[in-house]
């Protein structure tokens, strides 16, 4: 049966064993479902810019070729900033996967359906957008192979995980941006990359 | 000074030098006629990556993932650009990652479309709406002056700045071509 994956355990799965992966969020929910599965200095939570985490993502990617970056994000955020198929297609950023946690509804703002319960098919807009590699999860097997497709196969991939809408308790991550991002900065470049 | 000199001031290439001096190494961009020259220049760099993108917004997003990754960039778009990225602004703001943007004006000076005006002359109080630094320019003799001021306040202060440059400078789109 679609959708009844669920989330907390797929995205505690995808980051096990991270290595030395760089990890992004979009707000929200995937914002919880990575703090949940343990903090780490090399996630970067993005509490806000709804429709920017995939494109953080290319500027990660292109800026650290030799890391995996994988971006973690929701439906709604990821349908806000749908042209960043095309711009992300266009780099090659062979080093960036990106993982839609697909709930089909908008889960922070009253469980409105989005797009992707409606016909909507992010992994083959991505597909005919010319990412090299998709990935739809809808149980543990296909979970399994959607996970290798966005930490190790050769990018831009992307990686649908249909999950269901149960709500899990809110575990929340430091929510301040420039702790954040001085705390990721510090743990990838040096402690002398912070003014 | 006559229009000849003034025609001859390569002024895009002094932003290319500026921009080279203080290593920026990811420039996003949204083409603009004022920008050709400029991003020919950089698409031509090879320690440059030019990104094309398809709307204003994601080259805020993009920067910010450049600066956690260790590399600087600068967004190049036109003043209608602006309007699409008052948002996502927030991002740079609250996380204080160093920005700087290069907006060629349209809608401003002598403009023929009216349909650039109203966002050509709400750029600047959008940019100050989200707290950003606007430095104008609108004589070509002063383009790499202010560049490169707003350069160092972004990357040295790690401050969010955008620099206008003026029709005055650019010259209004003609529609006669």
């Amino acid at each position: 049966m679609a959708n009844m994956l669920d989330r907390r355990a797929a995205v505690k799965s995808l980051l096990s064993n991270r290595g030395d992966m760089l990890v992004l969020t979009g707000l929200g929910g995937t914002c919880w479902d990575a703090a949940a599965a343990g903090d780490d200095p090399l996630t970067f939570y993005l509490w806000g810019a709804m429709g920017g985490a995939a494109m953080v993502g290319l500027g990660l990617a292109l800026a650290q070729p030799e890391r995996r970056v994988v971006v973690i994000t929701g439906d709604g955020e990821f349908l806000m900033g749908l042209g960043a198929l095309a711009t992300i297609s266009a780099e090659k950023p062979k080093n960036l996967g990106i993982v839609i946690i697909d709930n089909e509804h908008y889960g922070e703002t009253g469980m409105q359906p989005t797009h992707t319960g409606r016909g909507i098919d992010l992994a083959k807009l991505a597909a005919a957008a010319g990412f090299p590699a998709t990935a739809v999860a809808t149980d543990e097997a296909s979970l399994a192979k959607a996970i290798t497709v966005a930490r190790e196969a050769p990018g831009p991939t992307l990686s649908v995980i249909k999950v269901s809408v149960d709500k899990h308790p809110l575990v929340l991550p430091p929510r301040d941006g420039a702790y954040l991002k001085d705390r990721f900065r510090g743990a990838l470049l040096g402690a002398q990359s912070v003014l | 000074m006559p229009d000849s000199a003034v025609a001859a001031l390569d002024w895009p290439a002094q932003i290319y030098d500026v921009l080279r001096a203080f290593q920026v190494r990811q420039v996003a961009h949204v083409p603009d006629a004022g920008h050709a020259r400029l991003i020919r220049l950089c698409e031509a760099d090879a320690g440059m990556r030019t990104v094309t993108l398809t709307t204003e917004e994601e080259g805020i997003a993009l920067l910010t993932g450049a600066h956690l990754g260790g590399q600087r960039g600068v967004l190049l778009m036109q003043s209608s650009g602006v309007g699409n990225t008052i948002n996502m602004l927030s991002l740079v703001k609250h996380c204080r990652v160093p920005f700087l943007t290069i907006v060629t004006m349209r809608g401003e000076w002598g403009e023929f479309n009216p349909w650039q005006v109203p966002m050509g002359q709400a750029t600047r109080a959008s940019l100050l709406a989200q707290d950003i630094v606007v430095y104008d320019v609108t004589e070509p003799e002063s383009v790499k002056d202010t560049v490169e001021a707003a350069a160092k306040l972004a990357f040295n202060s790690v401050q969010q700045v955008a620099v206008t440059i003026s029709q005055r400078v650019l010259g209004s789109k003609s529609f006669k071509d």
